[in-house]
């Protein structure tokens, strides 16, 4: 169980959030409003910020999707996909590309290196690292950002399965992508 | 071959006839063999170098030292640019010696090392010195480009120091070490042969070029040169083939381990 307790984030003068407690154990939509800094609570998260006050538990091991795809461009998709799993990656390689097709990547688009993906492939390949990576914790930032409605429904669908009973915060505007996943929400209001 | 890669193959070739027919006029202008020898002349002499066990002999008694050197500098260059990047006080302590080392005129480390070493390890010495801030400066450029957010990524997945390696920080330093070793090769041909022509360790190409020079043997100083030029160029080329070869192997794949 994930668990926020009186968190705070000061940048300088400007507080971006504080007080800000939360207890999550399954699947969350967090909505907030633009600038109010859900990259950064996320970030918190992921232990690469430091809060100004207050606590996190129980994250535990942490996989994301960032707000930026962060792939590595000279591997394939199955390739980065790959290099987050223990051990010879390779044995998980058929069922990852299954999970590649479920979302409407084909043989043609695995075999060439990241970099030549469009902007949706990225974000589909971001979001299937993080889904098989080993995790206690998921969180997610603007996962279906560039995906056309059939792939977001199909990507909604391939979450719902995986993240049920683990702690996931999925950070959105998307309001098709609340709807799709039927999660429940967590709003935060401006400071 | 494309179109415009024939076409620009062959300008280059003319550019060079040009030069060669260049160099013929002023050797025949001048007609003093010892002043100017004529490319002519100086390809027969190196015709009849070619066949003798000595010439080989000097080559490999060269090669060997200068590209030990070098492979001595790499080494040692890589392994401080990380310390230096990895340790504040490493980068400190390293930056006075590579200002000195990359400020020194290479002759007065030739002499100095003659007091330090025998003449046949000069060159070996002198490619060390000459290689070692160049890749240790290239390398360091290479971590500093690696990409924050992969960095980034890596902390968050855990990922194994094999695997950092090999997806994050070899894509990243490889480009600058590959400019790099293109640079310091050529470097440590031009500062270890002049090594060799100072200390004059028994069969070098060094003390060939030297006893060209005392004989006036013009044409086999130009011989000797053009072997140097073609041995700098050719390692090079092979060097960089390798090391892009193996860089594809080693980034271009998933790592297992």
């Amino acid at each position: 169980m994930l668990k926020i307790d009186g968190l705070e984030k000061r940048f300088g003068e400007k507080v971006l959030f504080r007080s800000l407690s939360l207890t999550v154990d399954g699947p969350a939509v967090l909505w907030a409003p633009s600038g109010w800094g859900k990259t950064t609570l996320l970030r918190i998260l992921m232990g690469l910020e430091a809060p100004t006050a207050g606590a996190v538990q129980g994250a535990g091991r942490v996989s994301a999707v960032f707000q930026e795809d962060r792939l590595c461009p000279q591997l394939t998709a199955l390739q980065n996909v790959l290099l987050v799993l223990p051990g010879a990656g390779e044995r998980y390689a058929p069922a990852v590309t299954a999970d590649f097709a479920r979302l409407g990547m084909d043989a043609a688009a695995l075999a060439l290196p990241v970099a030549k993906l469009s902007g949706g492939q990225k974000r589909r390949t971001a979001l299937l690292r993080a889904l098989w990576a080993e995790g206690d914790t998921l969180l997610l930032d603007e996962p279906f950002t560039g995906m056309d409605p059939q792939t977001l429904a199909a990507a909604a669908a391939l979450l719902q399965e995986r993240c049920a009973g683990r702690p996931t915060l999925l950070a959105t505007h998307d309001r098709a992508a609340i709807a799709a996943l039927g999660w429940p929400v967590i709003e935060l209001e401006k400071q | 071959m494309t179109g415009t890669g024939s076409k620009q193959l062959f300008r280059r070739a003319g550019a060079v006839v040009f030069w060669l027919a260049v160099w013929q006029c002023a050797a025949m202008a001048i007609g003093q063999e010892v002043f100017l020898v004529s490319p002519v002349q100086a390809l027969r002499t190196l015709l009849e170098l070619l066949p003798q066990a000595a010439f080989w002999r000097r080559v490999g008694f060269s090669s060997g030292r200068i590209l030990l050197g070098f492979g001595l500098g790499a080494a040692a260059g890589t392994l401080l640019a990380a310390a230096a990047e990895l340790s504040p006080l490493a980068d400190t302590l390293l930056a006075p010696v590579m200002q000195l080392v990359k400020a020194t005129p290479v002759a007065s480390f030739i002499i100095l090392a003659l007091v330090w070493v025998r003449g046949s390890s000069l060159s070996v010495l002198i490619s060390f010195l000459m290689v070692l801030p160049v890749l240790c400066g290239a390398v360091r450029t290479g971590i500093r480009g690696a990409d924050v957010q992969l960095r980034e990524m890596a902390r968050v997945f855990r990922l194994p120091l094999g695997r950092r390696l090999r997806a994050i920080w070899l894509p990243a330093v490889l480009p600058a070490f590959r400019q790099g070793c293109s640079v310091a090769l050529g470097i440590c041909w031009k500062s270890g042969i002049a090594a060799e022509v100072i200390g004059l360790p028994n069969g070098s190409i060094g003390d060939a070029l030297y006893r060209a020079k005392i004989t006036l043997s013009t044409g086999e100083l130009f011989a000797w040169t053009f072997v140097i030029i073609l041995l700098s160029t050719g390692f090079e080329k092979l060097f960089l083939a390798l090391l892009d070869r193996a860089a594809k192997a080693v980034t271009g794949e998933v790592p297992s381990c």
